[in-house]
Formats: structure tokens, C-alpha cells, sequence
């Protein structure tokens, strides 16, 4: 803001003063994230020797090498990828759907609906662990990918809809109602004039579902427990116990489970941000 | 309002005569949207809230898989052994440890951050991009991440600590049960900041830019109209946020589950870690949904408190 810069500039320890906290936070969010790069392109001799240094000495790419093509860590990453794309999809498709129904629609319930909504977001999740655990027992589907794709799909839904719905009511109405006007229906107005401009809201939304669902870990952990069914976070948790000794393969297996994650977030970023802003500030 | 909005909007599609204007206002009313919510509500239901009415009928259960004779309604028993299990009392405490520093620091460092943000500065897209990044990370890898970043043979925080003279010396903090918790908690804290930072910057950005220069010309210091301006703008989302991260990382096992797995000797054993260790290390699934039951109970006893706080302290 203009004015918050103007009296900085008058004081010049406030100027240092903001350089100096810039730099702490900067320093305090990259400093784990350069850590675990650093350990796993150390070479393993040196791991131990040179624990504390800032920069190795020497630089290797064996333990990404390793790691990829001498374990199940390919499964594993072709597992998640399953589920989080799966998620990400149903997800956005139900709950833009969910959301274009709370932007556009006065209808019976629509309070109840909401305060349901709101509460399942703030149940512990915990609660809910030991009845799923038994319904998909039951029905004979523990380690089946299908099931984490469901489970997830629910816990995202609520979220995933807020955030829609603060989209869809960044679109005017008037637009659809100009083409429902016209002689379109409104599902015809709705995905020729209101749907290209929902893309940044879409494309949000599938990314934040796409990571939630990348590095859900308890839920995982409990419904999954074949080796070739494991999603990521199991799938390393596991892998560390088993090479618990090897450092730099598990550092190298951290920075590539982070791949898929980061790129998301970097593409997405923006559009989260805005939509995170333009629900909030109504909120 | 909102209902005219529906009857202007009904009338449109009116086909002329009586029964064609009700059928379409009960169409736009209690069809027409429903066919967008339903698939929804079905998940909503059948995942969440028919397992949450199955949970709690679980607390008066016995349910313990290793020992499935012993099955049947047993009453309050489970929720009387709560009282006995001193176990669950530590977890409590934990809870409450573990969930206020997360908050506090949280919540500062998100503030700061967020103010930061709101200031003009060069690089300022790409360093947004860059502090927002932890929020970004898988949070078990945020837990393994710190896990090693504690860990004396490969982790630089013991030998700083040692350095400081903090510690004697750089042993593993993760196995001290005095001071383990802080492993998790710190983790909590990198992973955290960025989510309050954008919400609360959200706020900030939301305050006419005219107040301050009113305040400037005024002569008010800049701490003034930090508390008589920013404050009282901001006590709104603080509070709505503050309560729904309070929530959110009480519930949060995940960091700890990685990092100590409850131990060494339950000092970082949280409630909803001792919920996932009772149900999947011990199978005892009736117990475990008592104590699950007793954390939705606290959590909605801590949501009503502030909600009336707020109601009685924001006016806006």
C-alpha cells in the first residue's frame, strides 16, 4: 500500500528493518527445501563427514538414479498420480456443479446444506476413520485405488465448493441470463458463456485438490496396505523404515516427491490466491 | 430479496397460463438446483456424515478386532475408562500445548508476512511465489523434512542449537521428552504461515487506503494506526480464521504421526494421534471413537465460546 511505503520511506531503520524480515522469511520457508536438496545430491561418503557444511564439496545424481529405477518408488509415484488425478477431476466436476448451485440458486435448505458443509469441516476426520475403515473392509475393496479416489473426493468436496461458488459469483449473471434470453438452456448457457471463463477458477481448484490429495497420509496408510497399491506418502514412509540408513536415497525420494506438487503450485498459485482473497474478503 | 430475484427470474420462463408459472417457480426452487447438489450431498452423506453417526455409536460399543468375542453394546463404559486412562490426559494436555504455539506463531509470522505483502518492494511476485512454497509441500514431507533437519548426524538445528549454547550438546531433540514436542511444532509453524498470510492479507488489502492518509495528515504514528486502524479492521477474519486453524491443527495428526509417532514416553502423543494408534496399532476401534468423540466434543464446546466472543466484541 502507498501509504505504508511512504512512511517507511521516511524512516530508514523501518527500511532495514523490512529488508532484514524479508530475509528472514525467505530464509525460514527455502532453508528445509534447499536442506533435503543439498543431502541428496551429497554423495553418500560424504554425507556423515560434511553433515553440517552449507554446500557439499562434491555434487552426485546416484541416489536419484537409485532411487528411480532400483525401487518401487516408480509404483508408488504412478499410484498417487492415480489418485490425486482421479480426486482432482471428480472433485472440481462435482463441485462446480455444487457451487454454481449456491452462486445462482435461492432453494429449499440451502442453509441447512451450508451449516452441514461447515460442519463437516470441523469434525476431526479422526472420528470418521474406524466406520470407513470397516464400511470398505466390508465391502472388500481395502487396497483398492477406487476407494482412496471416493474417500478423498468427500473430504475435498466442501472445501472445492466455497471456493467455486466464489468464483461463479465473480461471473455476472446477466451474462447467462442474456443467452438463456436468446432461446439457450441454461446448461447451454452455462457451457458456452459462463464455463470459459470459470478456467482460472477450475484450474484452481483442480491444483488445490490435486496436492491435498498428493500428501494425504492417515487415510492412506489405513486402507492401503499391499505393496503395489501404496500411494506416495506410504509408499515413502515405508521406504524409509526399510532403508533407514540411506540417507541420501530418502533425501532424493523427498525432492521428487515434491516435483508434482511444486509444479501444481507455481501454476496454480495466482489463481489461488485469488479466489483464497475474493471468498475471504466476503467471508 | 434473493426471492424476487427467483420470482423475476421464474417469470421469465413463464409459458402463459397459471400452472405453467408455479411448475416453473417449483422447478427453479426445489428441482433444478438439486440436480447440480445431488452428487454432492450423496458424497457428503454417505462418506462423511453416515460414518460420523456410525463412530459415535461406536463409543458405546466394544470393538476391538483382536478380540471379536467380545463384541456388544456396553453403555458408558468406554467413556468412563477415559477418566482412568491417564494416558488420555496427557494426550489432552498435548493437545492443548501443541495446538496454542502452533497458533500463536502461526498467526504472528502470518501477520507479519501479510503486512510484508502489502507493501511495495522489488521482487515481490517471485518472493510470494517462493515464502508461499512450504504451504505447497506434502505435509509428510514437511514431517520427514524437519525430521532430518533435527537429526544430529545429517541435521544442521543440534548443532546450532549446541553452538548457541542452548544444548549441551547436539544430541537428538526428537528423543528428548522435554523438548520433542517443538520438533512437530516448528514443523506446524513453516507449513502454517503461508495460509494465514493469504488470508489475512486478503484483509488488509481490504482496508480503504484513505483511513491512513487521514490518520498521516492527523499525525498519528505509525503503531497508532496500526491499533486504532489495521486491529479493529482485521478482528473479523482473525477471529474466523484463528478458530478454523485452531480446529484444523488440533486435528492434525499428520506431522507428529512422521516425526515422533507420539513418543518418546507419549510427550508429543496428541489426542488425534492416540485416536490413530488406539484404532490401527491396537484395533480397538470402540475406544478409539470415545476419544475421538470427547475431541469433536471439546472442538465444538471451543467453536461456540469464540463465535459468542465474536459476536459480543466485532460489530462489523
Amino acid at each position: 500500500m502507498a501509504t505504508a511505503a511512504r512512511i517507511a520511506q521516511r524512516h530508514p531503520a523501518m527500511t532495514l528493518g523490512k529488508y532484514a524480515a524479508l530475509a528472514f522469511y525467505l530464509g525460514f520457508a527455502l532453508f528445509p527445501l534447499y536442506w533435503l536438496a543439498k543431502i541428496a545430491v551429497t554423495p553418500d561418503t560424504l554425507i556423515y563427514s560434511e553433515g553440517t557444511r552449507m554446500v557439499p564439496s562434491a555434487i552426485t545424481f546416484e541416489n536419484f538414479a537409485t532411487v528411480l529405477f532400483e525401487t518401487d518408488f516408480l509404483a508408488y509415484f504412478g499410484n498417487s498420480l492415480t489418485v490425486s488425478l482421479g480426486t482432482a477431476l471428480f472433485t472440481t466436476l462435482i463441485a462446480a456443479g455444487a457451487g454454481y448451485a449456491f452462486s445462482r440458486f435461492v432453494f429449499a435448505g440451502k442453509r441447512i446444506i451450508i451449516a452441514v458443509m461447515l460442519i463437516t469441516q470441523m469434525f476431526p476426520l479422526l472420528m470418521i476413520i474406524a466406520p470407513i475403515y470397516k464400511i470398505v473392509a466390508g465391502l472388500g475393496l481395502l487396497n483398492s485405488l477406487t476407494s482412496l479416489i471416493v474417500v478423498y473426493t468427500a473430504f475435498n468436496i466442501p472445501f472445492a465448493t466455497f471456493l467455486m461458488q466464489s468464483f461463479f459469483d465473480g461471473i455476472p449473471k446477466d451474462l447467462e441470463e442474456a443467452a438463456m434470453m436468446d432461446g439457450c438452456t441454461r446448461f447451454q448457457a452455462l457451457r458456452t458463456v459462463v464455463f470459459p471463463l470459470t478456467l482460472p477458477g477450475l484450474g484452481a481448484t483442480l491444483g488445490f485438490v490435486f496436492t491435498a490429495a498428493w500428501s494425504e497420509l492417515l487415510f492412506a496408510l489405513m486402507l492401503i496396505s499391499k505393496n503395489d497399491a501404496m500411494t506416495f506418502p506410504v509408499g515413502l514412509l515405508t521406504f524409509v523404515s526399510k532403508f533407514s540408513v540411506d540417507w541420501g536415497q530418502m533425501m532424493a525420494a523427498g525432492v521428487l516427491a515434491l516435483v508434482p506438487s511444486c509444479l501444481f503450485f507455481i501454476f496454480i498459485q495466482r489463481y489461488l490466491v485469488q479466489g483464497l482473497t475474493s471468498g475471504a474478503v466476503k467471508g | 430479496m434473493a426471492g424476487e430475484a427467483v420470482i423475476a427470474r421464474a417469470q421469465k420462463n413463464v409459458v402463459p397460463g397459471g400452472t405453467g408459472a408455479r411448475r416453473s417457480l417449483y422447478w427453479q426452487y426445489m428441482v433444478e438446483p438439486f440436480l447440480y447438489l445431488s452428487p454432492m450431498i450423496l458424497l457428503i452423506c454417505s462418506v462423511m456424515l453416515i460414518p460420523l453417526i456410525v463412530g459415535i455409536s461406536y463409543s458405546f460399543q466394544s470393538i476391538e478386532l483382536l478380540n471379536p468375542f467380545a463384541t456388544g453394546w456396553v453403555g458408558f463404559d468406554n467413556y468412563q475408562k477415559l477418566w482412568t486412562d491417564r494416558k488420555f490426559w496427557i494426550a489432552m494436555e498435548n493437545t492443548f500445548f501443541w495446538t496454542f504455539w502452533s497458533i500463536c506463531f502461526q498467526f504472528f509470522l502470518g501477520l507479519g508476512l501479510a503486512m510484508l505483502l502489502n507493501t511495495q518492494f522489488f521482487g515481490k511476485k517471485l518472493f510470494q511465489a517462493l515464502v508461499f512454497l512450504p504451504w505447497a509441500v506434502p505435509t509428510f514431507l514437511s514431517a520427514l523434512t524437519w525430521a532430518w533437519l533435527f537429526n544430529p548426524v545429517i541435521g544442521p538445528i543440534p548443532h546450532w542449537l549446541a553452538a548457541l549454547g542452548l544444548l549441551s550438546e547436539p544430541y537428538n531433540i526428537l528423543g528428548d521428552p522435554d523438548l520433542a514436542i517443538w520438533g512437530p511444532i516448528t514443523a506446524n509453524i513453516w507449513f502454517g504461515v503461508p495460509f494465514f498470510a493469504i488470508t489475512l492479507l486478503a484483509a488488509l488489502q481490504s482496508i480503504p487506503g484513505e483511513l491512513y492518509e487521514a490518520a498521516e495528515i492527523d499525525g498519528a504514528s505509525p503503531w497508532q494506526s496500526f491499533t486504532k486502524i489495521t486491529l479493529p479492521f482485521l478482528a473479523p477474519m482473525i477471529a474466523i480464521t484463528v478458530m478454523l486453524r485452531t480446529i484444523w491443527i488440533a486435528n492434525f495428526a499428520d506431522l507428529i504421526f512422521v516425526m515422533t509417532g507420539g513418543g518418546p514416553a507419549n510427550s508429543t502423543q496428541i489426542l488425534s494421534t492416540y485416536i490413530f494408534t488406539t484404532a490401527f496399532r491396537k484395533l480397538d476401534f470402540g475406544y478409539a471413537s470415545t476419544v475421538a468423540v470427547a475431541l469433536l466434543i471439546i472442538l465444538l464446546a471451543y467453536a461456540v465460546i469464540l463465535l459468542w466472543i465474536r459476536k459480543r466484541l466485532v460489530k462489523i
